[in-house]
Formats: structure tokens, C-alpha cells, sequence
């Protein structure tokens, strides 16, 4: 192989890129907008949340707790019979329903300790889960400042001080906007390089290329490199102007640390890319075959749920995956602020499962040329 | 030029196609000016002239296949531009676009082809299978019946598509260069076929686009075109009469304007030299290439001379390229060997390609780079001496004439300036041998001469061997040596004079053909005039089904053929089959709100009973798995940092002591903040675990005094008692799934068509709109629904989702729904033009109204504004609604019978909008 051939044919990938608006575009968008919208969308933890409210008890306290609901968490309640709750629950139109039962208010006052009931639509996801503890925090806060008059406090003394490390206020901005340029790198670097090849497939120029004293490790390296590149320069802008500027996300650790991760990560994915590239025919055929693969490197590899809570297998399998160790490496650099002495075994993996999606493209490659 | 017709002694007096002022724009190129002329009936018209000089885009218009921009065009006797007219007319018109098997499905066999077209033409089975059958015996396809039409040779494909047009009997039958590419026999058989077609139907007109000009001779009367405007018009003897040229050719250049021909000489190529012979350059001894059972290179051998203009004569994929790839080493040979200067071709020694230069058929050098980029990439590849490089690329634009174009991007150039530069960019290393795959193919003749002056002086200047391939006989006859070649094997090598003396034939095309005639042996490949079948015939297509407004028998021709055509392309059927369930269980286990054993450790500096108790209230709930303990705070930012611990707790020296005396007393608790959701999640644990404790302390210490003034919130999940995400997630998930891929599916249907090009068959054919839809729709409703079922039974069986309700009500819901999904991909698919962009343009339209205005996250009841308008009209959300219901809810069709009036409303106005913006016409 030689350094000067890969150079200039990753120049000539280079100027090619930069004469496809599309992919410009591509990059761009996905760097800036998408990032700082994604951002700024995610929906608080609740968002006009349908709640409806049985008052069987038309009591201060029932209104005090009624009127306790306002947007933009909740909707202004409806006020329902409750003959109505069912049909209502099923046919999906409140996620909570709350049922206040008669003589609430007396029953509290003379220590009977009375039941409300909640109702959640528990089908309902995200709503339903976050929005549970609310609305027993509201309910609870108003009754107990209703109370505070009346109460003869008699409880233990103890404190729990919750702190959040590394975002201490869970802003969850930070963490999709940092996850997003995460995800932007693997979809990025995936869809240039397979891209760069199917091109050249397309045009004829690829055999083109066999012809002349060039041989196809020399090719494959300089996609690799040049988009690399490009993907790498474009996260790093976007972490600097986009993150750290536009966002202002306090980035804990390293970020040279993190770019040399990102580049070890961008090794794999692109031969990632070329070997998608050899099995699709043409581009329409690496278009479906990227929402195959980047669906699930995307959502199964812990950016963006746990991967303790997903089942053991899975978790295993995509252990292949780099975007498993990257986002775990990145997770841990740009959040936690950890150094190379914490994030050493991701490298490592990183490299060992570049070397073989290196090795196995290169194979493919070789073979598709025949 | 006037372009009045003359009139073909004989001929019928009305003219089949009249042409008026038409004029013709893509964008802002002009494809045709101001074409004004008639063409005559009954007899053959052929129309010549280069690549790209509007040939095509005239015969377009004259199929109906067009909308006619400018001016007036009138086909048998009506005009083109109303619809009406195209409806009753184009069950008499027969059109092959141009490209070897344009109008050709590959995947599907050649009667499978055929056959679809028939099912167009609303011919019964009977009288189907008997047109076929004689039309494959005719053409000699009938052996070929059950091969695939991609893997047909070139001539094969024309032949079928020849078929394909005239299942029909039409009246009128347009070809777009139905020749180009084709060996010479084939091409001699097709155009005997056609005659023999026009003995039994007298009555028909032909009007052909020829790129050969020794073919245009045969035809009865001659248009010649270039740059969109009509050159002449005649019979080929008047044209040789008008411009006193002995050739069609020459009698073309004659007819170019001034600026054109200027520049242009008679092209002379010098005889070699005798001196140089000595030096072999090229040998091949016995090459053969096998790929498995086929041999594309069978026994290859010859010499070539140092110095020579070699031709390698043979059509499309008779191992031409092959034997190019083995002569430069790109393909390691079966068996024989290739040598260059005596020196063995190497495939590993890479050394040796920097003494060849190659030009490939297609042009096919970077758009991307200009002129002057893409010379100097050549040259740094060819390890060209750095300092030298600038003066030889300058060296280059003066030889080849390329010093105005030099910061041009390719594109931008015309054909002919292309071809030059491709030539400049294989010769930038000053290469000993040049191989150059067919150069000049759709170059007009005045740039072709230029092109074969530059390689004569290559040749007998600098004494470079060139390997040229060719299908024009014209320019093998250029060549001082040619080999014929044919489905592998090389028939003949010798000099162009020597061949045709050698079988004492009149051309070199004769010869060539004399030549295949002894190869394919005594098998009978020529036409096979049938003895007077067609007098048997009943007469032609029957003419209701053009008026039919709906025809059920042309839209299931359509479901058929994309049944087959999704059944044999393994990456969409793949997609169809598996895409769903593997995306449902990505999102499945992906987007999980549930969290489970999540990590923790303690850092106990109290370490008595109460503090003991207090961990065990964490670290004995499901949610949590307890780590080693943590030694102090460095341990404990360790191992927060490597992720290894997501919450750390801190219990203070003297805890146990200090809350049995009552005293304020603070546990600390760090959480990791990384992932914010899981970090809420662990908070609320936390803190209700706290709670707990402190009541449980409260009650010991107190009594039930403690109880006084509180109240319960019972909480009741309905309808997911555990909470567990998947309940939540698969009902509505498979709404979103189905929505997505079909959708995207039947989007492609079109747009791959279009992209393809075999929309052309849609134009011009009776086929209506609705039926085009509605039958491409049917074979994804199908699969949809498979999709549905397997979904459904995933969820569950293996997520183990129970199911409440009505299974009946659910599926209703989902063919109705799947109805609308592939609906919504069809009209999708009429405003866009590339798959590329149906698959993204696809993803965005279905994704974000689906999952983020359907109730999927927020109850459609919650949203406002411009969401909430899409969340109620969009079907998505009823659907969810009736997923849900009947999932978890125990719902059955009477409690859920409102949802599905919008469901059933929304089929119709897809398909009704989706038949209104599909257009009959190309743009």
C-alpha cells in the first residue's frame, strides 16, 4: 500500500463530497439542527398530561387538589361522573383518572386515613410511568399543606439529600443533544463511505480505477480515511459550537480523549459502510439496508435506554457491536469526565472490533470486485 | 431544410404521424426545435443522426409516452395531446423505448413478459397462450420461454421486447434504436422479422431511431436530425442524390451545418510502417475465462504487433471485457496465458498497468472532478515524476483539444469532447499499449473521425499498440487487424480486406455474419416465417378494453407481475417479510422504560443495625443489585465515573445512634446523572424507598399515632397491572410498523419503475390509473397483512403481550389499515423520482405524524394546535386506539365501532389523490 495513492484518492473522495449537495446537507443538518432540536423537543418529563377527576367529595380539600393540576404538565382537568371513567379510560381519551370519594375531607381530618383512587392508563407508556409519580406528589403536597395546620407531627427526623452527579439537574437536553452526535457518527460514517463506493460503482469509474497501478486495500483505506475525516471534523465543530456554545453543555472530560475514540470508532463503522455498500446493488437497496442495520445499532447499543434492562442475549450480542463500547466510552468521557485509565477496555474493544469489520470488508471487497 | 415529406411512391396518402412546430425543453436544455413534417404510412421510417440529437424525445411524443410541450402533434389521424384520443389510439400503437430490454421486467421469465402484456391488451388465456406461443416461435424465443429476461444476451432482449409489442397487432409500431449493441446476425434477424411481420401486415407503419447508418439504407424513407432540428428529409437514394455522397455517412456530414463540418477531414489512417513489426506487444495463448459452469473466454490466442490498431469486433457480452480484463491482468485467467512486451501478465504485479492505458465503454471518469482534477489524480496514480506532471497535463489539452474546457466539469461538455478527454486521461502516462472498450459509441460522425485521427497518430507516431472494441463495422474496417468474436470464441483474425476476400462477401458486416452463421452451425437462429398463420387470426386486440373505465383483468396483470417481482428480489421481499419483526424487536427491548437491576453501593461509616437496615430496604428490592461496598470517596468517584455503580449511598458515622434520639440525621445518595432518565427513575426508587422506611421507623418508634391525618392514594395501573414497558410498547407498535414499510414498500413500486424506466409501459398502454394503483397495491395489502399476523403473534407469544379482546376486530382494523398505509405510499410515490428519496421521503412522512401526533406518546386529547389537527384526522390514531383496545382493554368491534369510520373514510381519498396526481404522461 501506498501512503501518497491513498492520500490523493482520498482528496479525490473529498472533492467529490464536496460537490454532492445532498450529502452536504446530510451532514450539516445532522450536526446542527437535528442536534439543537433534539435538544430543545425532548418533552419535559410531562407534558399536558389527560387527566380527569371524579369530586364525589365537592370539598376544600377536593378543589384544593383539583385546582392543583394546570398545564403545561396536565391538562386542565375535566370533571367527570363516575359512570363515565370507564368509557373514557377505554376508549384512550385520560391517561389518569383521578376519584375522590365522598366524605374525603372528614374522614382525613378525623384520622381514618381515606382512600383516593388513580387510575392510570398504564398502556400508556411514558405518560403513564413518569406522570404516576407526579400526580401522587401533587396530591400528597396539597393534602399535607392542608393538613399542616391540623397535624400533630410525630415522625422520623431523617433526611435524604439526592444529588445528581455529572448533570445535577437530569437535564435531559444535554444528554440527547450528546446522544445525538453520538448517533450522528455511526449513521454518518456508515452512510458517506457506502455511499463513496456505491457512486463509483454506479459511474463505471471503480473499474476504472483496477486498471491503473492501485490496488483495491489502497481504495477501501482511502474512503475510509477521507470520510472519516469529514464525519470527524463535523462532530467536533458540533460538540464545540453546537454543544459546548449554542447549548452550553458543560463537556466533563477530555475532548481529545474523545475524538481519538471517535476515530477508532469511525475505523470500524466505515469498513462497516463498505461492507454494506458490497452486499447492497445499488443505492436504493443501501437505503433499506441501513434502516435494518441502524435501527438496531442505534437503539440496542445503550444510548438511549439502559442496556442492563434489556434481556441477556441481547445485551451479549451487541457486545460485536462498536457502537456498544462507543457509546459507553463517550457516555463515560463526556459525562463523567473519565481519562484513558477508565475507558482503556472500549479502545481496546473498539480496535479489536475495527480490525476484523477492517479485515472481513477488505475480503468482500476484493470478492465483489471479481 | 424545409423537412416537407416526399412523398414514397405508393405509399398511403394520409400520413400515419404529422408533425407541427413541435418543440420540446428538459429544464433548460432544448431537446427538439421547431419540427415540422409528415411521415408516411405503410412503409418503414427511420430517423438518424447521433446520440442525443433528439431522436428519442421525438419518438416519446409520437407514442403518447410525452406531453407535447409546443406545437402539434398528430398520430393515425388524431391528436396526441388529448386524451381521449391517446386512450382509442393506443391499443394501435406498439412503442420499445430504447435500451437493450427497457420495456422488460429482468427478473421475469420471457414469457412472464410477454404474457403481462397480453393481460394489458385484455386477451383471454386461450387466445393469450396462442399469440405467445407463435410469437416466440417466430422469433425463435420459444426455446428461451423460461429464462429470466436479465440474463437474455442483447439481441434476446430485443427480440422479446419485439414480442411484447406486437402481442397487440398494432398499427403502428415505434422502435428506439432496437439495434444498438447487438451482434450483427441478431441484428440482421430482427429487422428480417420485422420485414416479415410488415408482409402479413401490409397496413403497418414502422418508425424506427437508428445510430447505424448502414442499417438506415434498408429503411423505406429517412429523417436525419441533429441538434433537435430535422437535417433532411427523403428516401435514402434522394439523400444520396441531394448531397452526392457515396455513403449515408458522408451524406450525413454533408448535410451538418457549416460550424460543424468545419475542422472536419477526410480521415486518413497512414499504413504501418514494415520496421516496427518485430516487437510483439500483446500474445495470448489459449485464454480462457470460466465464472462456474459458464466460459466466457473460450481458447482465446493472438498476436499483436507492436505499434498496431487491433479491433476486437463482437456484440454486447460476447467476452470482450472479459479478455480486456485478462489482458491487463484484473482477472486472473482459468486457464492459458496473457503476455505483454514477453513478460507474463501478473494479476499481483501491478507494475505492468502503468504501461496500459484503459478507456471504458461508458464514460466514466469523475463528474466530480473538472477537466484538470481529473488529468492530474490520473497522473499522481500512474506515479507520474511530480515536477513532470504539470507540463504533461498541458502537453495533453493542446493534443487533444481540451485548453478551453480545462476547469469545466465533464458534465458539462458534449459527448464527443467527453470521449477525447477519456482518451487524454488513459494516455496521461505515455502508456505502451492502449485499450479502449468501444470509444465512439453515440458519437456523431464528424467527432468520430476526430477521435480515430487522434489513434492513428498515436499508433503511427508514437508507436503505441491499441486494442480497440467496436460493434460499428465501419470503424473495425478502420482498424489494421480485427478479431470477430462470438459468445466466447474468436471466429476470425485477420485484415479487414482479408475477411470479406476470404468469404467473398460484399461488406465486412456480411462477412461477420457468414462467420456467426458457421458458428451457431446448422441451428436454425434466423426468423422462421410460419406458413400463413396469421390468415387463421381472428382480427386485432379487441378494442372495448381502452374505453373500460375499470378492467379488472389489466389491474390483476399488475398484481401478478409485482407479486413475482417482490418475490424474486431478495432485498425488498426480505424487507417485507423480516423488516417489520426485526424493527419491532429493536423498539421492543430498545425503547424500555422499564429499569431493573440497576447497580449500587454503600459507603457505611455508621455500619450498626439501623444503618444494615436501611441498605437491606434498597438492596432487597427487585430494582437494584448491591456492589462491593465503597472504601471512600475516591472509590466511590471511580467507579461512579466507569459507570460501574449508578447510585452511591452514604450513611453517616453515628446514623444508628442519632435516629434513636431523634436528632436531624442526612443519608446522602449520589446518583449518576449521565442518563437523566434512568437517573429519575433511580430518584423515584430511592425516595420511595426512603418513605417507607420512615414510616416503618415511624411506626416502631411511635406507634400508630403516627398515622394520624394521612390517607391512602391507591394507585391503580389499568389495563397493564405490572407496568411492564413491552405491554405498553407492542400495541403500539405495530400500528407504527405497519404504517412504515408497506407504505415505504409500495412507494418504491413506483418510483423503482419510473426510476427504471418501465413506467413507459404504463403510459402507453390502455392501463388506467386506478387500475395501475389499485393492482400494484394488492400484493402489499397481502403482505402487510402476513406482516400484521406475524407481528400480532410475536407480541404475543414471544413478548408475551396478553391479548384481551376481539382478535376478529383487530384484523378488520388492520386490513383497513394497511388499505390506507399503502395508499398514502402510493400517492407519496407520485411526487417523488428516485428510490433515494422515497425511502427517506417515505421514512419522514409516515414516521412523524404516526409517532408523534397518534397518541403513541401523548394522548391525541393532549395535543393543540397543529398536532392536534393531524392526531384527529390521521388514521394512525384510531388505529392505536383500536390496537390498544382490543390488546389490553377487552374491547370488541361494538365499543369500538366510531373508530373505524375514519379508518374506512381514508381509503377512498388515498386512493381517489393518489390517482389524481399519477400522471399518464412523462412530464
Amino acid at each position: 500500500m501506498r501512503i501518497d495513492h491513498v492520500f490523493h484518492l482520498g482528496i479525490k473522495e473529498l472533492r467529490g463530497l464536496a460537490r454532492d449537495p445532498i450529502m452536504l446537507v446530510l451532514i450539516v443538518y445532522a450536526f446542527t439542527i437535528a442536534n439543537y432540536t433534539a435538544a430543545n423537543s425532548v418533552p419535559e418529563t410531562l407534558n399536558r398530561a389527560a387527566i380527569a377527576v371524579v369530586d364525589e367529595d365537592q370539598s376544600p380539600v377536593s378543589s384544593r387538589i383539583i385546582t392543583a393540576f394546570y398545564p403545561p404538565y396536565f391538562v386542565v382537568p375535566r370533571m367527570i361522573d363516575l359512570s363515565e371513567m370507564d368509557g373514557r379510560m377505554d376508549a384512550g381519551l385520560d391517561t389518569f383518572a383521578l376519584n375522590i370519594p365522598p366524605n374525603f375531607q372528614r374522614d382525613l381530618l378525623a384520622g381514618r386515613a381515606p382512600e383516593i383512587q388513580l387510575n392510570i392508563d398504564a398502556t400508556r407508556m411514558s405518560q403513564a410511568f413518569s406522570g404516576g409519580g407526579y400526580v401522587q406528589a401533587i396530591v400528597s403536597s396539597e393534602i399535607d399543606e392542608f393538613l399542616s395546620r391540623h397535624r400533630a407531627g410525630a415522625s422520623v427526623p431523617v433526611d435524604l439529600e439526592l444529588r445528581a452527579r455529572f448533570n445535577p439537574e437530569l437535564n435531559k437536553g444535554w444528554f440527547t443533544a450528546i446522544t445525538n452526535i453520538i448517533n450522528s457518527i455511526t449513521m454518518l460514517s456508515i452512510v458517506l463511505t457506502g455511499a463513496a463506493l456505491i457512486r463509483e460503482r454506479e459511474h463505471g469509474t471503480i473499474e476504472h480505477l483496477l486498471v491503473m497501478p492501485i490496488t483495491p486495500a489502497e481504495i477501501m483505506v482511502s474512503k475510509i480515511w477521507s470520510m472519516a475525516f469529514v464525519v470527524l471534523v463535523a462532530s467536533a465543530s458540533a460538540l464545540v459550537f453546537v454543544a459546548q456554545g449554542l447549548l452550553s453543555i458543560p463537556v466533563q472530560g477530555s475532548l481529545t480523549l474523545f475524538l481519538l475514540g471517535a476515530s477508532v470508532h469511525l475505523f470500524a463503522t466505515t469498513s462497516m459502510g463498505i461492507y454494506l455498500a458490497t452486499v447492497a446493488g445499488s443505492m436504493p437497496q443501501f437505503g433499506l439496508l441501513l434502516m435494518l442495520a441502524l435501527f438496531p445499532l442505534r437503539a440496542l447499543s445503550g444510548g438511549m435506554t439502559p442496556r442492563e434492562s434489556m434481556p441477556e442475549f441481547i445485551q451479549n450480542i451487541m457486545l460485536a457491536a462498536p457502537n456498544t463500547h462507543f457509546v459507553a466510552m463517550a457516555q463515560a468521557i463526556l459525562f463523567r469526565g473519565a481519562g484513558i485509565d477508565v475507558v482503556w477496555p472500549q479502545f481496546l474493544a473498539l480496535i479489536a472490533i475495527g480490525a476484523v469489520l477492517f479485515t472481513f470488508s477488505l475480503w468482500r471487497f476484493r470478492q465483489s470486485l471479481r | 431544410m424545409t423537412g416537407r415529406p416526399i412523398e414514397p411512391s405508393g405509399s398511403a396518402p394520409t400520413p400515419v404521424v404529422r408533425l407541427d412546430a413541435v418543440g420540446l425543453s428538459y429544464g433548460q436544455t432544448r431537446a427538439l426545435e421547431n419540427v415540422t413534417l409528415d411521415m408516411p404510412s405503410g412503409c418503414t421510417v427511420g430517423l438518424i443522426g447521433p446520440d442525443g440529437v433528439g431522436k428519442s424525445s421525438l419518438l416519446s411524443l409520437v407514442a403518447g409516452a410525452r406531453v407535447v410541450q409546443d406545437g402539434h402533434v398528430e398520430v393515425l389521424g388524431g391528436d396526441i395531446a388529448d386524451a381521449l384520443h391517446r386512450q382509442a389510439a393506443c391499443p394501435r400503437i406498439a412503442y420499445m423505448p430504447q435500451g437493450l430490454g427497457k420495456n422488460l421486467y429482468p427478473t421475469l421469465s420471457v414469457f412472464e413478459n410477454v404474457d403481462f402484456f397480453a393481460r394489458l391488451f385484455g386477451h383471454d388465456r386461450q387466445e393469450r397462450e396462442r399469440r405467445i406461443g407463435e410469437l416466440l416461435e417466430r422469433t425463435g424465443m420459444a426455446r428461451f420461454a423460461n429464462r429470466p429476461a436479465g440474463k437474455l444476451s442483447g439481441g434476446m432482449k430485443q427480440k422479446t421486447g419485439l414480442c411484447c409489442a406486437l402481442i397487440h397487432d398494432p398499427d403502428l409500431l415505434i422502435l428506439d434504436e432496437p439495434t444498438t449493441g447487438v451482434d450483427p446476425l441478431s441484428r440482421r434477424q430482427f429487422w428480417e422479422l420485422i420485414d416479415d411481420i410488415r408482409r402479413d401486415r401490409p397496413g403497418m407503419s414502422v418508425i424506427v431511431a437508428t445510430a447505424y447508418m448502414e442499417e438506415a439504407a434498408r429503411f423505406d424513407w429517412l429523417v436525419a436530425m441533429d441538434a433537435g432540428r430535422v437535417l433532411a428529409t427523403g428516401t435514402p437514394n434522394e439523400l444520396l442524390a441531394q448531397t452526392g455522397a457515396e455513403t449515408l455517412d458522408a451524406a450525413f456530414i454533408a448535410l451538418l451545418p457549416e460550424e460543424k463540418r468545419r475542422g472536419h477531414r477526410a480521415l486518413i489512417i497512414p499504413p504501418r510502417s514494415a520496421e516496427s513489426d518485430g516487437d510483439i506487444a500483446i500474445e495470448a495463448v489459449n485464454l480462457t475465462m470460466r465464472f462456474g459452469d459458464f466460459t466466457a473466454v473460450d481458447n482465446v490466442s493472438f498476436r499483436i504487433p507492436r505499434g498496431e490498431i487491433f479491433g476486437f469486433l463482437g456484440s454486447n457480452g460476447c467476452g470482450k471485457t472479459t479478455t480486456m480484463k485478462m489482458l491487463t491482468g484484473l482477472l486472473p485467467a482459468s486457464e492459458g496465458t496473457a503476455s505483454l512486451f514477453g513478460r507474463a501478465v501478473d494479476p499481483n504485479d501491478i507494475e505492468v498497468r502503468r504501461r496500459v492505458g484503459y478507456m471504458s465503454q461508458a464514460f466514466s471518469l469523475y463528474t466530480e472532478l473538472t477537466v484538470r482534477q481529473n488529468l492530474d489524480l490520473h497522473a499522481r496514480l500512474f506515479r507520474m515524476e511530480r515536477g513532470a506532471i504539470a507540463d504533461r497535463i498541458a502537453e495533453m489539452a493542446e493534443r487533444f483539444g481540451l485548453r478551453e474546457v480545462m476547469d469545466v466539469l465533464p458534465d458539462a461538455l458534449p459527448l464527443g469532447i467527453r470521449q477525447r478527454l477519456s482518451l487524454a486521461v488513459a494516455t496521461i502516462h505515455s502508456p505502451d499499449i492502449l485499450i479502449l472498450d468501444e470509444p465512439t459509441s453515440g458519437v456523431d460522425p464528424v467527432a468520430r473521425d476526430g477521435f480515430w485521427q487522434i489513434l492513428s497518430d498515436l499508433s503511427r507516431k508514437d508507436n503505441v499498440t491499441i486494442f480497440v472494441s467496436t460493434h460499428f463495422m465501419n470503424e473495425a474496417e478502420l482498424c489494421d487487424r480485427i478479431s470477430l468474436m462470438h459468445a466466447g470464441k474468436v471466429l476470425v483474425s485477420d485484415t479487414p480486406a482479408a475477411i470479406i476476400e476470404k468469404r467473398s462477401a460484399a461488406t465486412l458486416d456480411d462477412a461477420f455474419v457468414a462467420y456467426l452463421e458457421d458458428a451457431i452451425g446448422g441451428e436454425p437462429m434466423a426468423a422462421t416465417p410460419l406458413a400463413a398463420p396469421r390468415e387463421a387470426a381472428p382480427p386485432a386486440a379487441p378494442s372495448s378494453p381502452g374505453a373500460r373505465f375499470f378492467d379488472a383483468r389489466r389491474m390483476l396483470a399488475y398484481t401478478r407481475r409485482e407479486s413475482l417481482e417482490l418475490w424474486r428480489d431478495p432485498i425488498r421481499a426480505t424487507l417485507a417479510i423480516v423488516g417489520s419483526l426485526v424493527l419491532m424487536i429493536v423498539l421492543g427491548y430498545g425503547i424500555n422504560m422499564d429499569v431493573e437491576d440497576l447497580t449500587f453501593a454503600v459507603l457505611d461509616r455508621d455500619d450498626t443495625t439501623v444503618s444494615r437496615d436501611y441498605v437491606l430496604q434498597v438492596a432487597g428490592s427487585r430494582y437494584f443489585t448491591e456492589k462491593a461496598p465503597i472504601t471512600d470517596y475516591d472509590d466511590l468517584d471511580r467507579r461512579m465515573r466507569n459507570g460501574e455503580i449508578s447510585l452511591a449511598i452514604e450513611i453517616p458515622p453515628g446514623f444508628g445512634r442519632n435516629v434513636a434520639r431523634g436528632h436531624d440525621v442526612a443519608i446522602g445518595a449520589w446518583i449518576d446523572g449521565a442518563m437523566p432518565a434512568r437517573a429519575e427513575t433511580v430518584r423515584g426508587y430511592v425516595q420511595g424507598m426512603h418513605q417507607t422506611w420512615l414510616m416503618q421507623k415511624a411506626r416502631e418508634l411511635y406507634g400508630d399515632a403516627a398515622t394520624v391525618g394521612r390517607f391512602q392514594l391507591v394507585v391503580r395501573y389499568r389495563y397493564n397491572p405490572d407496568v411492564q414497558s413491552l405491554v405498553a410498547m407492542v400495541p403500539a407498535m405495530i400500528p407504527l410498523l405497519l404504517m412504515m414499510i408497506p407504505a415505504m414498500l409500495a412507494a418504491l413500486s413506483v418510483v423503482r419503475e419510473k426510476e427504471l424506466g418501465s413506467i413507459i409501459n404504463f403510459y402507453v398502454t390502455p392501463v388506467s390509473r386506478l387500475e395501475f394503483l389499485v393492482g400494484k397495491q394488492v400484493p402489499y395489502v397481502a403482505l402487510a397483512m402476513l406482516n400484521f399476523l406475524l407481528l400480532a403473534a410475536f407480541g404475543i407469544f414471544v413478548f408475551g403481550v396478553p391479548f384481551t379482546g376481539s382478535f376478529l376486530t383487530l384484523t378488520t382494523a388492520a386490513l383497513l389499515y394497511v388499505i390506507f398505509a399503502t395508499g398514502l405510499g402510493l400517492v407519496i410515490s407520485t411526487f417523488m423520482s428516485s428510490q433515494i428519496a422515497a425511502i427517506f421521503g417515505t421514512t419522514l412522512i409516515t414516521m412523524i405524524p404516526t409517532f408523534q401526533y397518534s397518541g403513541l406518546i401523548d394522548p391525541v386529547s393532549s395535543l393543540q394546535g397543529f398536532g392536534a389537527v393531524i392526531g384527529n384526522i390521521y388514521p394512525s390514531s384510531y388505529f392505536i386506539t383500536i390496537s390498544r383496545g382490543t390488546f389490553s382493554k377487552a374491547l370488541d368491534f361494538g365499543d369500538l365501532a366510531t373508530t373505524f369510520i375514519p379508518l374506512v373514510i381514508a381509503i377512498p381519498v388515498t386512493l381517489g389523490l393518489g390517482a389524481a396526481l399519477l400522471k399518464k404522461q412523462a412530464g
